[in-house]
């Protein structure tokens, strides 16, 4: 999959993270700012790298606002802003 | 011929009795009851003063020195920043601020710091940017975190010695009877001066800044006018929004509920829930809420409590005039209902800090507490909590009467959820160790229950009331579970705060972080 604009997912909210992903050249580049981010910014950041990459997606731009979001949420933030971002027509219904 | 003539005693001189610290023959004054000696009388009785800058002066203040204050007020505090800003202007330097505790509102202390007014804080707790940039290293020397009681202690040990206090008060007579209300019903309401009781009776000089003269005596008191030597008139110290909330209300989050009602069941079947048990209970979402399902099971079970201990709030006033609480002993009132209730009710006690929780007083309130439900940032899996330092490592806390009540009760409950967003509550090791494990008997999460398995006597009489145990490693392996592994903080080598527990001994330091 490619990102070809720009879009987010997720909110603002305690316990969410808002995703915003927008097309890059080359590579996944992430601007990470966290309530968290001492203790969990690595593994905030490995998430959603292992999750791009899951959905075939090399190249992007990674904007995360994280307040405190689990490992499920994170990445199913980061799909539904690659979904959203993406070249394919997502099929909302049949995600695994 | 009076009796010393006729009688013939020696001149006043007993020393042949061995009582020779008698001041010689008793000669009456012919101006005892003279319209000057009146007028005099009356002068003195007036202790208020034309300018804060004149009692400072009086006051003999100096470089170096130590100064106090109470956090009475809380986030609607005026009278440290007054008072600062006019010891800057009046130049000087090197000060120690001794303070019960401090509030977001105190952030402009930084300023003063960096001038060099103050170069020593001792508290019970900072929060706000002052707690940050402390935390990032601001301060020379560590700031000194104490318990209410172990800063009691502290001061009647002489351990902390405060040269001048500066104690706002909602009210004061000519002659400094000062109090945390005003009878006539007028100015602003803190309740309970419980923690500047243990300054004004202590400090070299006690200097009480008002905005609310009222004649004399001002009865009841919280400070009496012997321990006070100047009064200062101000227009304002302090805002009422920000010293308390018209009551503390009570939490709708369902898993601060679930954590109140296990806890209020734990109570219960701890053999401590009987005719005349005694209970004190934090200001947090699940500590303060579970005096709701507690009220219930009194209800239902005819008994009540013989007191409630504390900061007291609305919840406890209620359950007093309803009968359900025969006795308040109130060391700081937390919202309007409590400040209230005070003034009127009969059989609401204004405490000192000293008598609610120093370790110095065998007969300390904080001792013959049957149950307290305290709140937690962390817990370990040693019990050691944490209130003080948050997951990152930086301070933002404050110490209270966490340790004291833990020491002192029978049984010290924690209520903690086993996490916050991403922040694990049950860890491996607490980042700043405030409350020895020794002293706290349950952990009650919203994922289980644990016992310290010192207490066998308690976990026999839970299980056998049906309540689930697990165990604190459980907990802690659970929340590791769903968060995942925190990476360590970085800190630097730099001491920025150390802990002292009640007895004044250290129980832990904290580093600098990272800016």
């Amino acid at each position: 999959m490619k990102i070809i604009k720009t879009a987010v997912a997720g909110t603002m909210e305690s316990s969410d993270i808002m995703i915003t992903l927008s097309p890059a050249a080359e590579g996944i580049s992430i601007d990470l700012d966290s309530t968290v981010k001492e203790q969990f910014g690595g593994q905030i950041c490995a998430v959603i790298r292992e999750t791009l990459q899951k959905m075939g997606i090399t190249a992007a731009e990674v904007s995360a606002v994280d307040k405190g979001a689990l490992d499920c949420t994170v990445k199913a933030r980061t799909e539904a802003a690659a979904l959203r971002a993406g070249d394919t027509q997502a099929d909302w219904e049949g995600l695994p | 011929m009076n009796n010393q003539a006729r009688k013939g005693f020696p001149q006043g001189d007993f020393s042949w009795a061995g009582l020779p610290a008698l001041y010689g023959p008793y000669v009456p004054a012919p101006d005892a009851k003279s319209p000057d000696r009146m007028a005099q009388h009356k002068q003195e009785q007036n202790k208020i003063l034309g300018s804060l800058e004149e009692a400072v002066r009086l006051s003999g203040l100096r470089d170096g020195m130590t100064i106090s204050f109470h956090h009475h007020f809380r986030n609607g505090d005026y009278v440290v920043n007054m008072v600062l800003d006019k010891l800057a202007e009046m130049g000087f330097r090197d000060l120690t601020l001794a303070a019960s505790s401090l509030s977001a509102v105190h952030d402009s202390l930084i300023r003063h710091i960096q001038s060099g007014l103050i170069r020593r804080i001792e508290t019970s707790g900072l929060r706000g940017r002052l707690a940050k940039a402390v935390s990032r290293g601001l301060m020379d020397i560590p700031v000194i975190f104490r318990s209410h009681g172990g800063r009691a202690y502290a001061i009647e040990t002489g351990e902390l010695k405060i040269d001048v206090a500066f104690l706002g008060a909602p009210s004061c007579d000519p002659s400094g009877n000062a109090n945390g209300y005003a009878r006539d019903g007028e100015g602003i309401f803190c309740g309970s001066l419980g923690y500047a009781k243990v300054d004004a009776a202590y400090a070299s000089k006690v200097i009480v800044l008002t905005s609310h003269i009222v004649p004399y005596p001002n009865a009841p008191f919280g400070i009496p006018e012997n321990d006070v030597d100047y009064i200062v008139e101000v227009d304002e110290i302090g805002d009422p929004a920000g010293i308390m909330t018209g009551a503390t209300r009570f939490t709708q989050n369902p898993k601060e509920l679930l954590i109140a009602k296990t806890a209020a069941n734990v109570i219960e079947a701890s053999g401590r829930f009987y005719n005349g048990f005694s209970l004190q209970t934090g200001t947090g979402g699940a500590s303060l809420a579970v005096s709701r399902f507690l009220r219930e099971k009194m209800l239902a079970k005819g008994i009540t409590a013989s007191f409630a201990l504390g900061g007291i709030t609305g919840s406890m006033v209620e359950m007093h005039e309803e009968g359900l609480i025969k006795k308040l002993l109130d060391v700081q009132s937390f919202d309007l209902r409590a400040a209230e209730s005070l003034k009127n009710n009969h059989f609401h006690q204004q405490i000192s800090a000293s008598y609610y929780a120093s370790p110095g007083n065998p007969g300390t309130a904080v001792n013959q507490l049957d149950v307290v439900v305290l709140s937690a940032l962390e817990v370990d899996i040693a019990f050691n909590v944490n209130v003080l330092t948050g997951s990152d490592g930086v301070i933002r806390g404050a110490i209270g009467g966490h340790s004291d009540t833990a020491a002192g009760a029978n049984i010290a409950i924690v209520t903690v959820p086993l996490i916050r967003g991403r922040i694990p509550s049950i860890v491996s090791n607490v980042g700043t160790v405030v409350t020895p494990g020794c002293t706290v008997d349950v952990v009650v999460t919203d994922q289980g229950t644990a016992v310290n398995p010192v207490r066998k006597d308690l976990i026999e009489r839970l299980a056998a009331a049906g309540i689930p145990l697990c165990s604190i490693e459980e907990l802690q392996r659970k929340a590791e579970a769903v968060v995942g592994k925190p990476e360590p903080i970085r800190f630097t080598d730099q001491v920025v705060g150390v802990v002292a527990y009640r007895d004044n001994r250290v129980i832990d330091v904290i580093r600098a972080v990272h800016a």
